[in-house]
C-alpha cells in the first residue's frame, strides 16, 4: 500500500537497556529496565510515575538515558558506551503523546501531512489520502484540530504519525479520554495497519481493561523496574501475583472453580479457595459471577476490588446482590481516609470502607459482619 | 501652524528601518533566550533588558564614546568610510536599534515560550530538524507575539529623544526627529508649533498602539506581554 522511499527492515524487534537517574527535590527516581519488543503489542502497565513515560522519552530520544543501549534490528539508536545519540528527527520513532500535540495552526490534512515534508508531493498526497481514509478522517481533511471531537483528534493524531512509515510505535495512553466504544474502534483500526506493517508497538496504559483487550504482551512497571513481564494472563499469575495485582486494582484475588453453569440467568457459581493459616478451618465459599466460556470444573482466577464489597452488621435482607456472605473481622486498618477491614469469611477479603462507616457500625476486630458483594462486582480471568 | 514635515519623515523612515533591523536579529536571539540551557543566560536577558531601566542618556553616552575617534569601533568606522559615526542617520539607526531592542526582543521570547513543548517534541518525531521546526510551528504559532514586537519597536523608536539628542544632534534631514524638533520649539517659545508636533506624535503612536492591543483582543490564547512596561 505504501510506497516507502527508504528500504524497510521489518519485523524488526525493538532492543532498550535503559538506566536513568532523576533527582527532584522531593524524591530520588532511578529508571532501570531492559527489554525486547517484537513486532506487535508490548503493553507498559503500571501507577503514574511508574517511569513508563520516561521509557518511551528514551526510545523516542526526547530525552536520554544516563546508560544503555537502544536498537531497533541492527539499527542502534543509543549507545552509552560508543556513545552514539542519534537524534529524535533521524530516529523515524513514531510517538503519539497523551495530549496528542496537534498543531492548532494547521488542518487535519496538513496535521498528516508534518511529517512527509522530504516526499515528492503527488507521493505525499496519495500517502496522505490513503491514511485519512484508513482512519476514516477523510471528512475533516479542512477542519483544525480545534473544532473536532476526541475520538476524532485521536484517530489524526494516530494517522500523522503512522504516514510517516515510523519504525516503531510509541502510544502513550492515547485512549486515555475515549469511551470504551470508541476505543475500541481505534484499536480495531490499529490492529488492522499493524497487521500489514508488523512493527513493535510500546502501548502505555495504566488500564486494565486495555491491558486485557490489547493483551499480547505484557511488561508491569513499578518504581522503575519491571517487575512481572508476560501474557496479561501469565502476569497476573505470576510469583509476584500480589503486587501486579495491586496495580490492575484486585485487592482481592483468589482461585476459583466453576461449580454451576446458569445460562438462562447469565450467571455461574463458583468455589472460591484460599491459603488460609493453617490453625484456622479451610472453608470454601461460593459465589455467583457473571457468565464467561468456561466449562462446569474449570479453574479460573476471580478478582473483587475492596471498594466494591459492602459491610454489613446484621444479616441484610431484600437486597438486589446475589452474594451475602456471613464472616468475622480479622482487623481493621486506616489508610489515609479509607479504612482497609479483612474479613474471614472462609476465605480472607480486604473491604475499604470510610471512616465514618467505621464509627457508625462500631466495628472491632472479632465482630460477626455479612459482605454483600454484586454479581459483577467479580472479574473473571483466566489461570 | 508649522509642522515639520521632513522631521515627520526622518522618524518614520527612522523607525521603519530600526523594526525592520529588529524583527531580523530580534528572532534569532530571542529564539536563543527561549531555548538555550546555557547556564550564564541570565546576564545575556539583563543586558537585553537594561534599555528598559536605562535613562537614555547613560546609552546614549556611552555610543557617542564608542564611535568617537578614541575607540577602535569608531576608528574601524571612519577607516570604512572617512567620517564618523556620531551625527549621523546610522549611527542615530545603531542607537536606536540598541534602545529599542527588549521592546522587540520580550514579546518575541514570551510568545516563543509560550508555544506548547509537546508540538515542539511532536515536531521533531516527525522529523523535522530544530529549524524547520521553528519555521513551521514557532513562528506560525507567534504571530500575535511578533506583531507586538515590531509594532512597540516601531512606536518607541518614534518618541525617542535621549537617545537621539546624545547620538545624533539636531541636524535638519538627517538627525533631527519630532521629539528633537519639539524641544526646539519650546526652546523659541514657539508653544503653538510644538503643540501641533507632539500632538502628531502622540495621535500617531495610539493609533499603533490601538492596533497592536486591538490584534491581542482578537487571539486571547496568546499569552500577553505586559504590554504596560515603564518607559
Amino acid at each position: 500500500m505504501h510506497t516507502a522511499a527508504e528500504p524497510k527492515s521489518a519485523n524488526a524487534a525493538l532492543r532498550a537497556a535503559i538506566r536513568k537517574r532523576f533527582a527532584t527535590a522531593e524524591r530520588e527516581f532511578k529508571l532501570d529496565v531492559e527489554f525486547d519488543a517484537a513486532a506487535g503489542f508490548t503493553i507498559l502497565f503500571g501507577p503514574s510515575g511508574a517511569g513508563k513515560t520516561t521509557v518511551l522519552d528514551c526510545v523516542a530520544g526526547l530525552a536520554a538515558p544516563d546508560a544503555g543501549r537502544i536498537s531497533v534490528g541492527d539499527r542502534v539508536l543509543f549507545d552509552s558506551t560508543i556513545p552514539i545519540h542519534v537524534p529524535v528527527a533521524k530516529r523515524r520513532v513514531g510517538y503519539v503523546f497523551q495530549e496528542l500535540a496537534l498543531f492548532p495552526h494547521l488542518t487535519v490534512e496538513q496535521n498528516v501531512e508534518y511529517g512527509l515534508a522530504h516526499v515528492p508531493r503527488a507521493d505525499r498526497k496519495q500517502r496522505v489520502a490513503a491514511m485519512l481514509q484508513e482512519f476514516r478522517i477523510d471528512h475533516l481533511r479542512q477542519q483544525p484540530p480545534a473544532k473536532i471531537s476526541g475520538g476524532e483528534r485521536q484517530r489524526v493524531a494516530l494517522a500523522r504519525t503512522l504516514v510517516t512509515d515510523p519504525c516503531i510505535l510509541l502510544l502513550d495512553e492515547p485512549l486515555a479520554a475515549l469511551d470504551a466504544a470508541t476505543k475500541a474502534r481505534i484499536i480495531d483500526d490499529l490492529r488492522a495497519w499493524n497487521q500489514v506493517h508488523q512493527i513493535p508497538i510500546l502501548y502505555v496504559t495504566h488500564s486494565r481493561e486495555e491491558v486485557m483487550a490489547l493483551g499480547e504482551r505484557v511488561l508491569v512497571l513499578d518504581c522503575g523496574r519491571i517487575i512481572a513481564q508476560g501474557t496479561p494472563h501469565e502476569v497476573l499469575r505470576a510469583p509476584l501475583q500480589e503486587t501486579v495485582a495491586q496495580l490492575v486494582g484486585f485487592e482481592n484475588i483468589f482461585d476459583a472453580t466453576v461449580e454451576s453453569v446458569h445460562e438462562d440467568r447469565g450467571t455461574m457459581m463458583c468455589k472460591l479457595e484460599a491459603d488460609m493459616p493453617e490453625n484456622q478451618p479451610r472453608n470454601q465459599v461460593e459465589i455467583e459471577t457473571p457468565l464467561v466460556r468456561a466449562e462446569v470444573g474449570s479453574h479460573l482466577l476471580v478478582g473483587i476490588q475492596a471498594g466494591d464489597i459492602l459491610l454489613a452488621i446484621t444479616p441484610p435482607f431484600g437486597l438486589s446482590a446475589r452474594n451475602v456472605i456471613p464472616g468475622r473481622l480479622v482487623s481493621l486498618q486506616q489508610r489515609d481516609v479509607i479504612v482497609s477491614a479483612r474479613v474471614n469469611c472462609g476465605v480472607e477479603m480486604e473491604v475499604h470502607l470510610t471512616l465514618a462507616a467505621r464509627d457508625a457500625l462500631d466495628l472491632m476486630p472479632g465482630k460477626e459482619v455479612w459482605l454483600v458483594i454484586k454479581t459483577h462486582s467479580c472479574h473473571l480471568m483466566q489461570r | 501652524m508649522s509642522i515639520d514635515w521632513q522631521a515627520f519623515c526622518l522618524t518614520i523612515a527612522l523607525a521603519l528601518v530600526v523594526s525592520a533591523v529588529l524583527f531580523v536579529a530580534g528572532l534569532p536571539l530571542a529564539y536563543w533566550i527561549t531555548f538555550s540551557r546555557w547556564r550564564w543566560k541570565f546576564l545575556v536577558e539583563a543586558l537585553v533588558a537594561l534599555p528598559i531601566v536605562l535613562p537614555p542618556t547613560v546609552l546614549g553616552f556611552y555610543l557617542l564614546v564608542a564611535f568617537g575617534s578614541r575607540s577602535p569601533v569608531g576608528l574601524w568606522w571612519q577607516s570604512l568610510t572617512g567620517h564618523t559615526l556620531a551625527f549621523t542617520f546610522t549611527g542615530l539607526v545603531i542607537g536606536s536599534i540598541l534602545y529599542s531592542l527588549p521592546f522587540a526582543v520580550q514579546p518575541f521570547a514570551a510568545s516563543f515560550s509560550s508555544v506548547d513543548r509537546k508540538l515542539l517534541a511532536a515536531s521533531s518525531t516527525l522529523g523535522a530538524s530544530p529549524l524547520s521546526t521553528f519555521f513551521r510551528v514557532v513562528l506560525p504559532l507567534s504571530v500575535p507575539g511578533l506583531v507586538t514586537g515590531v509594532a512597540l519597536a516601531f512606536a518607541h523608536t518614534m518618541g525617542e529623544f535621549g537617545v537621539v539628542l546624545m547620538v545624533g544632534g539636531n541636524i535638519p534631514g538627517v538627525t533631527r526627529t519630532v521629539s528633537i524638533s519639539i524641544y526646539d520649539q519650546v526652546e523659541a517659545s514657539n508653544y503653538a508649533g510644538a503643540n501641533a508636533m507632539a500632538l502628531l506624535l502622540l495621535v500617531f503612536c495610539f493609533v499603533v498602539l490601538a492596533v497592536v492591543y486591538g490584534l491581542h483582543r482578537r487571539s486571547p490564547k496568546q499569552k500577553s506581554w505586559p504590554l504596560g512596561l515603564a518607559d
